[in-house]
Protein backbone atom coordinates (compact mmCIF):
# COMPACT_ATOMS: atom_id res chain seq x y z
CA UNK A 1 0.00 0.00 0.00
CA UNK A 2 2.89 2.15 0.56
CA UNK A 3 3.23 2.39 -2.86
CA UNK A 4 0.40 4.04 -3.71
CA UNK A 5 1.53 7.50 -5.51
CA UNK A 6 -0.34 10.71 -3.90
CA UNK A 7 -2.65 13.16 -6.36
CA UNK A 8 -2.06 16.80 -5.38
CA UNK A 9 -5.53 16.82 -3.82
CA UNK A 10 -4.52 14.03 -0.93
CA UNK A 11 -4.20 16.14 2.10
CA UNK A 12 -7.74 17.76 1.08
CA UNK A 13 -9.33 14.63 0.88
CA UNK A 14 -8.16 13.09 4.22
CA UNK A 15 -9.18 16.43 5.53
CA UNK A 16 -12.66 15.80 3.96
CA UNK A 17 -13.02 12.45 5.47
CA UNK A 18 -12.54 10.39 2.20
CA UNK A 19 -12.11 6.37 2.72
CA UNK A 20 -9.46 5.89 0.55
CA UNK A 21 -8.33 3.37 -1.29
CA UNK A 22 -5.32 1.48 -3.91
CA UNK A 23 -7.01 2.37 -7.72
CA UNK A 24 -4.89 2.09 -10.84
CA UNK A 25 -1.57 2.40 -8.32
CA UNK A 26 -3.13 5.72 -6.47
CA UNK A 27 -4.27 6.62 -3.48
CA UNK A 28 -7.93 7.62 -3.83
CA UNK A 29 -11.35 8.47 -2.38
CA UNK A 30 -13.63 5.83 -3.05
CA UNK A 31 -16.21 8.07 -1.42
CA UNK A 32 -16.28 10.85 1.08
CA UNK A 33 -18.67 10.89 4.77
CA UNK A 34 -21.81 11.76 3.02
CA UNK A 35 -21.71 8.18 0.90
CA UNK A 36 -21.83 6.86 -2.56
CA UNK A 37 -25.64 7.33 -2.70
CA UNK A 38 -25.89 10.90 -1.50
CA UNK A 39 -22.21 11.96 -3.56
CA UNK A 40 -24.38 10.76 -6.58
CA UNK A 41 -27.54 11.99 -6.25
CA UNK A 42 -25.92 15.13 -5.45
CA UNK A 43 -23.77 15.25 -8.59
CA UNK A 44 -27.28 14.68 -10.57
CA UNK A 45 -29.19 17.16 -8.71
CA UNK A 46 -26.45 19.45 -7.67
CA UNK A 47 -22.65 19.48 -8.68
CA UNK A 48 -19.83 17.25 -7.56
CA UNK A 49 -16.14 17.61 -7.23
CA UNK A 50 -14.07 14.96 -8.45
CA UNK A 51 -10.14 14.58 -8.21
CA UNK A 52 -9.41 12.94 -11.61
CA UNK A 53 -5.53 13.48 -11.23
CA UNK A 54 -4.85 9.69 -11.67
CA UNK A 55 -5.72 10.32 -15.11
CA UNK A 56 -3.01 10.69 -17.56
CA UNK A 57 -2.24 14.30 -19.45
CA UNK A 58 -0.36 14.41 -22.76
CA UNK A 59 0.62 17.22 -24.97
CA UNK A 60 1.41 16.60 -28.33
CA UNK A 61 3.49 19.74 -29.90
CA UNK A 62 6.42 20.36 -31.71
CA UNK A 63 4.71 20.65 -35.27
CA UNK A 64 2.61 22.02 -37.59
CA UNK A 65 -1.04 21.48 -35.98
CA UNK A 66 -1.87 19.66 -39.21
CA UNK A 67 1.25 17.47 -39.40
CA UNK A 68 -0.08 16.66 -35.50
CA UNK A 69 -3.28 16.03 -36.25
CA UNK A 70 -2.51 13.88 -39.01
CA UNK A 71 0.00 12.05 -37.15
CA UNK A 72 -2.55 11.46 -34.32
CA UNK A 73 -4.91 10.29 -37.15
CA UNK A 74 -2.80 7.03 -37.92
CA UNK A 75 -2.95 6.17 -34.03
CA UNK A 76 -6.81 6.32 -34.00
CA UNK A 77 -10.02 5.79 -35.93
CA UNK A 78 -11.04 9.52 -35.41
CA UNK A 79 -11.56 12.70 -37.55
CA UNK A 80 -8.49 14.32 -35.54
CA UNK A 81 -7.67 16.58 -38.96
CA UNK A 82 -11.12 17.58 -39.08
CA UNK A 83 -11.60 18.42 -35.14
CA UNK A 84 -11.58 22.56 -35.19
CA UNK A 85 -9.10 24.63 -32.63
CA UNK A 86 -11.09 24.34 -29.02
CA UNK A 87 -13.02 21.70 -29.43
CA UNK A 88 -12.46 18.09 -27.50
CA UNK A 89 -13.19 14.86 -29.09
CA UNK A 90 -13.67 10.76 -27.69
CA UNK A 91 -10.98 8.47 -28.99
CA UNK A 92 -10.05 5.02 -28.79
CA UNK A 93 -6.53 3.23 -28.83
CA UNK A 94 -7.08 -0.21 -30.61
CA UNK A 95 -4.54 -3.14 -31.41
CA UNK A 96 -3.73 -4.59 -34.99
CA UNK A 97 -6.68 -6.70 -34.58
CA UNK A 98 -9.10 -4.17 -33.47
CA UNK A 99 -9.82 -4.59 -29.82
CA UNK A 100 -9.46 -1.58 -27.09
CA UNK A 101 -6.47 -0.78 -25.75
CA UNK A 102 -7.77 2.57 -23.81
CA UNK A 103 -10.34 5.15 -24.34
CA UNK A 104 -9.04 8.61 -24.05
CA UNK A 105 -10.51 12.02 -24.71
CA UNK A 106 -8.31 14.51 -27.25
CA UNK A 107 -8.92 18.16 -27.77
CA UNK A 108 -7.33 20.73 -30.45
CA UNK A 109 -5.42 23.49 -28.46
CA UNK A 110 -4.31 25.20 -31.46
CA UNK A 111 -0.76 24.37 -31.24
CA UNK A 112 -1.28 21.32 -29.40
CA UNK A 113 -3.43 18.38 -28.94
CA UNK A 114 -3.94 17.77 -25.52
CA UNK A 115 -5.04 13.96 -24.84
CA UNK A 116 -6.24 12.63 -21.10
CA UNK A 117 -6.24 8.98 -21.22
CA UNK A 118 -6.81 6.58 -18.25
CA UNK A 119 -4.46 6.20 -15.52
CA UNK A 120 -4.08 2.46 -15.45
CA UNK A 121 -2.88 2.51 -19.07
CA UNK A 122 -1.59 5.70 -19.53
CA UNK A 123 2.76 4.37 -19.58
CA UNK A 124 1.66 2.00 -22.50
CA UNK A 125 -0.22 4.86 -23.84
CA UNK A 126 2.55 7.36 -23.76
CA UNK A 127 5.10 4.68 -24.85
CA UNK A 128 2.47 4.14 -27.84
CA UNK A 129 2.48 8.06 -28.73
CA UNK A 130 6.48 8.38 -28.38
CA UNK A 131 6.79 5.04 -30.18
CA UNK A 132 4.55 6.50 -33.15
CA UNK A 133 4.75 9.68 -33.34
CA UNK A 134 8.46 11.17 -32.04
CA UNK A 135 10.79 12.68 -33.42
CA UNK A 136 8.25 14.44 -35.52
CA UNK A 137 6.00 15.11 -32.80
CA UNK A 138 6.58 15.87 -28.82
CA UNK A 139 4.63 13.43 -26.65
CA UNK A 140 5.01 15.12 -23.00
CA UNK A 141 3.22 13.91 -20.37
CA UNK A 142 1.95 16.72 -18.26
CA UNK A 143 3.04 15.53 -14.62
CA UNK A 144 2.92 19.04 -13.04
CA UNK A 145 -1.18 19.72 -13.13
CA UNK A 146 -4.04 18.41 -11.68
CA UNK A 147 -7.36 17.33 -13.22
CA UNK A 148 -10.28 18.26 -11.13
CA UNK A 149 -13.82 16.87 -12.71
CA UNK A 150 -16.75 19.45 -11.73
CA UNK A 151 -20.52 17.84 -13.14
CA UNK A 152 -23.81 18.51 -12.39
CA UNK A 153 -26.72 20.68 -12.95
CA UNK A 154 -25.23 23.46 -11.26
CA UNK A 155 -21.72 23.24 -12.28
CA UNK A 156 -21.71 26.05 -14.93
CA UNK A 157 -23.19 28.36 -12.15
CA UNK A 158 -20.22 27.14 -9.48
CA UNK A 159 -17.58 27.82 -12.07
CA UNK A 160 -19.02 30.86 -13.21
CA UNK A 161 -18.49 32.26 -9.52
CA UNK A 162 -14.77 32.29 -10.50
CA UNK A 163 -14.86 33.15 -13.86
CA UNK A 164 -18.09 34.10 -15.94
CA UNK A 165 -16.69 33.07 -19.46
CA UNK A 166 -17.24 29.48 -19.13
CA UNK A 167 -20.91 29.87 -19.83
CA UNK A 168 -19.62 30.49 -22.76
CA UNK A 169 -18.76 27.10 -23.36
CA UNK A 170 -20.32 24.37 -25.13
CA UNK A 171 -20.73 20.66 -24.63
CA UNK A 172 -16.78 19.42 -25.78
CA UNK A 173 -15.59 23.05 -26.22
CA UNK A 174 -11.98 23.57 -24.51
CA UNK A 175 -10.59 27.02 -23.95
CA UNK A 176 -7.71 28.53 -21.16
CA UNK A 177 -9.47 30.01 -18.43
CA UNK A 178 -8.34 31.69 -15.81
CA UNK A 179 -8.97 30.45 -12.70
CA UNK A 180 -7.98 32.16 -9.20
CA UNK A 181 -5.78 33.85 -10.94
CA UNK A 182 -4.38 30.69 -12.55
CA UNK A 183 -4.29 30.01 -16.07
CA UNK A 184 -6.44 26.47 -16.45
CA UNK A 185 -7.08 24.01 -19.64
CA UNK A 186 -10.60 23.61 -19.13
CA UNK A 187 -12.99 21.45 -21.06
CA UNK A 188 -17.03 21.12 -21.10
CA UNK A 189 -16.87 17.23 -20.45
CA UNK A 190 -16.96 14.81 -18.16
CA UNK A 191 -17.95 11.23 -17.88
CA UNK A 192 -21.11 11.58 -15.44
CA UNK A 193 -23.84 11.95 -17.88
CA UNK A 194 -24.62 15.42 -16.68
CA UNK A 195 -23.08 18.95 -17.74
CA UNK A 196 -19.75 20.21 -16.43
CA UNK A 197 -16.43 20.66 -16.58
CA UNK A 198 -12.76 19.02 -16.87
CA UNK A 199 -9.66 21.69 -15.15
CA UNK A 200 -6.23 21.09 -15.76
CA UNK A 201 -4.22 23.10 -13.05
CA UNK A 202 -0.77 23.70 -12.11
CA UNK A 203 -0.63 21.21 -9.09
CA UNK A 204 0.75 23.90 -6.49
CA UNK A 205 -2.80 25.66 -7.20
CA UNK A 206 -5.48 22.61 -7.52
CA UNK A 207 -5.95 22.72 -3.56
CA UNK A 208 -6.79 26.07 -3.16
CA UNK A 209 -9.18 25.73 -6.59
CA UNK A 210 -10.75 22.85 -5.26
CA UNK A 211 -11.44 24.63 -1.54
CA UNK A 212 -12.80 27.30 -3.41
CA UNK A 213 -14.77 25.47 -5.73
CA UNK A 214 -16.02 23.92 -2.48
CA UNK A 215 -17.19 26.71 -0.38
CA UNK A 216 -19.81 26.83 -3.26
CA UNK A 217 -22.96 25.59 -1.31
CA UNK A 218 -24.56 23.38 -4.05
CA UNK A 219 -21.00 21.91 -4.86
CA UNK A 220 -19.83 18.64 -2.82
CA UNK A 221 -16.77 16.17 -2.99
CA UNK A 222 -17.07 13.11 -4.88
CA UNK A 223 -15.57 9.56 -4.57
CA UNK A 224 -14.42 6.65 -7.13
CA UNK A 225 -17.90 5.28 -6.02
CA UNK A 226 -20.05 7.32 -7.26
CA UNK A 227 -18.11 8.36 -10.33
CA UNK A 228 -18.33 4.77 -11.38
CA UNK A 229 -22.79 4.45 -10.57
CA UNK A 230 -22.95 7.90 -12.33
CA UNK A 231 -21.14 6.57 -15.48
CA UNK A 232 -22.93 3.20 -15.26
CA UNK A 233 -26.07 4.95 -15.22
CA UNK A 234 -25.16 7.36 -18.26
CA UNK A 235 -24.40 4.09 -20.00
CA UNK A 236 -20.55 5.09 -20.66
CA UNK A 237 -17.67 2.50 -21.00
CA UNK A 238 -15.18 1.82 -18.27
CA UNK A 239 -12.05 0.28 -19.93
CA UNK A 240 -10.97 -2.82 -18.51
CA UNK A 241 -14.69 -3.99 -17.75
CA UNK A 242 -16.80 -2.76 -20.47
CA UNK A 243 -13.93 -2.31 -23.40
CA UNK A 244 -10.90 -3.90 -23.67
CA UNK A 245 -8.45 -5.72 -25.99
CA UNK A 246 -11.65 -8.68 -26.46
CA UNK A 247 -13.58 -5.76 -27.52
CA UNK A 248 -14.00 -4.22 -31.31
CA UNK A 249 -15.87 -0.39 -31.19
CA UNK A 250 -18.93 -1.47 -33.52
CA UNK A 251 -19.91 -4.30 -31.13
CA UNK A 252 -18.98 -2.72 -27.85
CA UNK A 253 -21.88 0.33 -29.18
CA UNK A 254 -19.10 2.87 -30.19
CA UNK A 255 -19.33 3.16 -34.07
CA UNK A 256 -20.45 6.52 -33.48
CA UNK A 257 -17.02 7.48 -32.12
CA UNK A 258 -15.29 6.46 -35.57
CA UNK A 259 -16.43 9.64 -38.05
CA UNK A 260 -17.46 8.90 -41.65
CA UNK A 261 -14.48 10.10 -43.03
CA UNK A 262 -12.73 7.48 -41.76
CA UNK A 263 -15.04 4.70 -42.30
CA UNK A 264 -14.83 2.57 -45.71
CA UNK A 265 -16.06 5.18 -48.39
CA UNK A 266 -14.59 7.67 -46.49
CA UNK A 267 -11.80 10.47 -47.70
CA UNK A 268 -9.21 9.57 -45.25
CA UNK A 269 -10.71 5.93 -44.47
CA UNK A 270 -8.48 3.32 -42.74
CA UNK A 271 -5.56 4.25 -41.84
CA UNK A 272 -5.18 2.92 -38.22
CA UNK A 273 -4.49 -0.21 -36.67
CA UNK A 274 -6.99 -2.49 -36.85
CA UNK A 275 -8.68 -0.92 -39.23
CA UNK A 276 -10.09 -3.24 -41.47
CA UNK A 277 -11.51 -5.67 -38.79
CA UNK A 278 -13.08 -2.19 -37.03
CA UNK A 279 -14.41 -0.90 -40.17
CA UNK A 280 -16.21 -4.35 -41.73
CA UNK A 281 -17.81 -4.89 -38.57
CA UNK A 282 -19.33 -1.58 -38.76
CA UNK A 283 -20.62 -2.58 -42.16
CA UNK A 284 -21.62 -6.41 -41.26
CA UNK A 285 -22.75 -5.50 -37.60
CA UNK A 286 -21.30 -7.65 -35.20
CA UNK A 287 -22.21 -10.97 -33.53
CA UNK A 288 -22.92 -9.50 -29.95
CA UNK A 289 -23.57 -6.07 -28.49
CA UNK A 290 -22.88 -3.96 -25.51
CA UNK A 291 -26.60 -3.66 -23.83
CA UNK A 292 -28.39 -2.18 -20.92
CA UNK A 293 -29.42 -4.76 -18.77
CA UNK A 294 -32.44 -3.64 -16.12
CA UNK A 295 -32.27 -6.52 -13.49
CA UNK A 296 -35.94 -7.43 -13.01
CA UNK A 297 -36.06 -8.33 -9.35
CA UNK A 298 -34.05 -5.78 -6.64
CA UNK A 299 -30.94 -7.53 -6.20
CA UNK A 300 -28.15 -5.92 -8.15
CA UNK A 301 -26.15 -8.17 -10.44
CA UNK A 302 -22.36 -7.05 -11.09
CA UNK A 303 -19.51 -7.58 -14.04
CA UNK A 304 -18.80 -11.53 -14.47
CA UNK A 305 -22.59 -12.59 -13.55
CA UNK A 306 -23.46 -14.72 -16.00
CA UNK A 307 -26.11 -14.43 -18.54
CA UNK A 308 -28.37 -17.26 -20.43
CA UNK A 309 -31.61 -17.21 -22.71
CA UNK A 310 -33.88 -18.68 -20.61
CA UNK A 311 -34.12 -19.75 -16.61
CA UNK A 312 -32.98 -23.27 -17.12
CA UNK A 313 -30.61 -25.16 -18.76
CA UNK A 314 -28.48 -23.77 -22.24
CA UNK A 315 -25.20 -22.36 -22.76
CA UNK A 316 -24.15 -19.33 -21.47
CA UNK A 317 -24.63 -16.62 -24.21
CA UNK A 318 -22.64 -13.24 -22.13
CA UNK A 319 -21.90 -11.67 -19.04
CA UNK A 320 -22.23 -8.80 -17.16
CA UNK A 321 -19.52 -6.08 -17.64
CA UNK A 322 -20.73 -3.54 -14.92
CA UNK A 323 -23.70 -3.57 -12.35
CA UNK A 324 -24.46 -2.08 -9.78
CA UNK A 325 -27.19 -0.26 -8.08
CA UNK A 326 -28.07 2.95 -9.73
CA UNK A 327 -29.42 5.59 -6.66
CA UNK A 328 -31.05 8.04 -9.86
CA UNK A 329 -33.10 4.83 -11.58
CA UNK A 330 -34.09 3.75 -8.17
CA UNK A 331 -33.00 -0.07 -8.30
CA UNK A 332 -30.07 -2.11 -9.96
CA UNK A 333 -28.56 -1.27 -13.32
CA UNK A 334 -26.15 -3.10 -15.69
CA UNK A 335 -24.47 -3.41 -19.00
CA UNK A 336 -23.19 -6.52 -20.56
CA UNK A 337 -22.32 -8.17 -23.54
CA UNK A 338 -25.23 -10.33 -25.60
CA UNK A 339 -25.76 -11.95 -28.99
CA UNK A 340 -26.92 -9.37 -31.27
CA UNK A 341 -30.34 -11.44 -32.04
CA UNK A 342 -31.12 -10.54 -28.44
CA UNK A 343 -29.89 -6.74 -28.09
CA UNK A 344 -33.27 -5.77 -28.86
CA UNK A 345 -34.47 -3.63 -26.05
CA UNK A 346 -37.18 -5.57 -24.28
CA UNK A 347 -35.70 -9.08 -24.81
CA UNK A 348 -35.45 -10.94 -21.44
CA UNK A 349 -31.77 -12.67 -20.70
CA UNK A 350 -31.56 -14.27 -17.31
CA UNK A 351 -28.09 -13.49 -14.82
CA UNK A 352 -27.18 -16.51 -12.50
CA UNK A 353 -27.26 -15.07 -9.12
CA UNK A 354 -25.98 -17.10 -6.33
CA UNK A 355 -27.27 -20.33 -8.05
CA UNK A 356 -30.72 -19.06 -9.34
CA UNK A 357 -31.66 -17.38 -12.41
CA UNK A 358 -32.87 -13.74 -12.13
CA UNK A 359 -34.44 -12.26 -15.35
CA UNK A 360 -33.36 -8.91 -16.66
CA UNK A 361 -34.46 -6.67 -19.49
CA UNK A 362 -32.81 -5.29 -22.27
CA UNK A 363 -32.96 -1.62 -21.90
CA UNK A 364 -31.59 1.13 -24.12
CA UNK A 365 -28.70 2.87 -23.20
CA UNK A 366 -28.09 5.83 -21.10
CA UNK A 367 -30.47 4.05 -18.10
CA UNK A 368 -30.12 8.17 -17.02
CA UNK A 369 -30.68 10.63 -19.84
CA UNK A 370 -27.59 12.66 -20.69
CA UNK A 371 -27.87 16.31 -19.37
CA UNK A 372 -25.26 18.28 -21.87
CA UNK A 373 -25.36 21.82 -22.93
CA UNK A 374 -25.13 21.19 -26.51
CA UNK B 1 -26.36 -7.81 24.17
CA UNK B 2 -24.12 -10.72 22.22
CA UNK B 3 -21.78 -9.34 19.50
CA UNK B 4 -19.81 -11.93 16.37
CA UNK B 5 -16.69 -11.51 14.52
CA UNK B 6 -19.37 -11.45 11.94
CA UNK B 7 -20.05 -7.85 13.33
CA UNK B 8 -23.61 -9.89 14.27
CA UNK B 9 -25.56 -8.59 17.39
CA UNK B 10 -27.56 -11.04 19.54
CA UNK B 11 -29.96 -10.17 22.05
CA UNK B 12 -32.34 -12.47 23.96
CA UNK B 13 -35.90 -12.20 23.59
CA UNK B 14 -37.68 -14.74 25.74
CA UNK B 15 -36.47 -18.13 24.27
CA UNK B 16 -35.44 -16.36 21.12
CA UNK B 17 -32.61 -14.80 19.77
CA UNK B 18 -33.33 -11.10 17.76
CA UNK B 19 -29.75 -11.18 15.23
CA UNK B 20 -28.97 -7.58 13.33
CA UNK B 21 -25.39 -6.60 12.03
CA UNK B 22 -23.56 -3.75 14.03
CA UNK B 23 -23.92 -0.04 13.53
CA UNK B 24 -19.84 -0.24 12.61
CA UNK B 25 -21.08 -2.84 9.93
CA UNK B 26 -23.32 -1.31 8.29
CA UNK B 27 -20.98 1.74 8.31
CA UNK B 28 -18.45 -0.16 6.67
CA UNK B 29 -20.88 -1.78 3.82
CA UNK B 30 -22.00 2.05 2.68
CA UNK B 31 -25.60 2.14 1.44
CA UNK B 32 -27.61 -0.76 1.59
CA UNK B 33 -29.64 -1.65 -1.59
CA UNK B 34 -30.58 -4.90 -1.18
CA UNK B 35 -31.42 -7.54 1.50
CA UNK B 36 -32.45 -11.09 1.02
CA UNK B 37 -33.82 -13.01 4.23
CA UNK B 38 -34.59 -16.75 4.36
CA UNK B 39 -38.03 -17.67 4.78
CA UNK B 40 -39.71 -17.97 8.44
CA UNK B 41 -39.87 -21.81 9.36
CA UNK B 42 -36.33 -22.73 7.85
CA UNK B 43 -34.20 -24.91 9.78
CA UNK B 44 -30.44 -23.21 10.04
CA UNK B 45 -27.05 -24.75 11.38
CA UNK B 46 -24.51 -22.59 12.40
CA UNK B 47 -22.71 -20.80 10.17
CA UNK B 48 -24.77 -21.27 7.35
CA UNK B 49 -24.88 -18.11 4.62
CA UNK B 50 -28.62 -17.34 5.61
CA UNK B 51 -29.21 -13.35 4.44
CA UNK B 52 -27.65 -11.63 1.91
CA UNK B 53 -26.65 -8.02 2.11
CA UNK B 54 -25.91 -5.92 -0.94
CA UNK B 55 -24.33 -2.33 -0.60
CA UNK B 56 -23.33 -0.35 -3.46
CA UNK B 57 -19.73 -1.21 -2.91
CA UNK B 58 -20.56 -4.81 -2.67
CA UNK B 59 -22.66 -8.10 -1.86
CA UNK B 60 -21.95 -9.93 2.12
CA UNK B 61 -23.36 -12.83 3.42
CA UNK B 62 -24.73 -12.98 7.09
CA UNK B 63 -24.00 -16.62 9.06
CA UNK B 64 -26.52 -18.06 10.89
CA UNK B 65 -24.79 -17.39 14.67
CA UNK B 66 -26.72 -21.05 16.25
CA UNK B 67 -28.03 -24.20 15.06
CA UNK B 68 -31.88 -23.22 15.09
CA UNK B 69 -35.37 -22.42 13.61
CA UNK B 70 -35.94 -18.95 11.70
CA UNK B 71 -39.43 -18.11 13.06
CA UNK B 72 -39.72 -14.85 12.27
CA UNK B 73 -37.57 -12.20 9.18
CA UNK B 74 -38.42 -8.36 9.27
CA UNK B 75 -39.72 -8.03 5.94
CA UNK B 76 -39.63 -4.39 6.08
CA UNK B 77 -35.68 -4.86 5.48
CA UNK B 78 -36.72 -6.00 1.55
CA UNK B 79 -38.76 -3.45 0.60
CA UNK B 80 -36.57 -0.39 3.15
CA UNK B 81 -33.01 -1.98 2.71
CA UNK B 82 -31.72 1.49 4.03
CA UNK B 83 -33.16 0.80 7.15
CA UNK B 84 -29.66 -1.10 7.73
CA UNK B 85 -27.93 2.54 7.51
CA UNK B 86 -30.24 4.54 9.62
CA UNK B 87 -31.07 2.04 11.96
CA UNK B 88 -28.75 -0.96 12.43
CA UNK B 89 -29.09 -1.97 15.76
CA UNK B 90 -32.92 -1.07 16.35
CA UNK B 91 -35.37 -1.35 13.83
CA UNK B 92 -33.23 -2.94 10.82
CA UNK B 93 -32.96 -6.68 12.97
CA UNK B 94 -33.28 -9.32 10.58
CA UNK B 95 -34.31 -12.70 12.01
CA UNK B 96 -35.37 -14.07 15.55
CA UNK B 97 -33.87 -17.62 15.46
CA UNK B 98 -34.66 -19.97 18.25
CA UNK B 99 -32.11 -22.04 19.23
CA UNK B 100 -31.74 -25.63 19.31
CA UNK B 101 -28.09 -25.08 20.88
CA UNK B 102 -27.15 -22.03 22.94
CA UNK B 103 -23.81 -22.87 23.85
CA UNK B 104 -21.75 -21.06 21.15
CA UNK B 105 -23.36 -17.95 23.07
CA UNK B 106 -20.53 -18.21 25.68
CA UNK B 107 -18.38 -17.78 23.03
CA UNK B 108 -19.84 -14.90 21.81
CA UNK B 109 -18.19 -11.57 22.51
CA UNK B 110 -19.84 -8.60 24.89
CA UNK B 111 -20.39 -5.45 24.46
CA UNK B 112 -17.16 -4.16 25.67
CA UNK B 113 -14.99 -7.01 23.66
CA UNK B 114 -16.85 -5.96 20.89
CA UNK B 115 -15.68 -2.13 21.01
CA UNK B 116 -12.01 -3.55 21.37
CA UNK B 117 -12.67 -6.08 18.35
CA UNK B 118 -13.15 -3.26 15.97
CA UNK B 119 -10.73 -0.35 17.51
Amino acid sequence: MTDLRMTPLHALHDELGGKMVGFAGYDMPVQFPAGIMAEHIHTRTKAGLFDVSHMGQVILSGAPMAEIAAAFEALVPMDVIGLPRGRQRYGLFLNEAGGVLDDLMFANRGDHLFVVVNAACKHEDIARMKAALEPGVKVTEVTDRALIALQGPEAEVALMKINAAVADMDFMDVATVMLDGVECWVSRSGYTGEDGYEISVPERHAEALARLLLEHEDVMPIGLGARDSLRLEAGLCLYGHDIDTQTLPAEAGLSWAIQKVRRHGGDRAGGFPGADAVLDQIVQGAARKRVGLRPEGRAPMREGVALFASDSGGERIGAITSGGFGPTVGGPVAMGYVPTDQAAPGTTVYGELRGKRLPLTVTRLPFVAANFKR
Amino acid sequence: MKYTEEHEWLLEEGDLIVVGITEHAAEQLGDVVFVELPEAGTEVTKDEEIVVIESVKAASDILAPLDGEIVEVNGTLTDKPGLVNEDAEGGAWFFKIKPSDLSPMDDYMDEAAYKDFIA
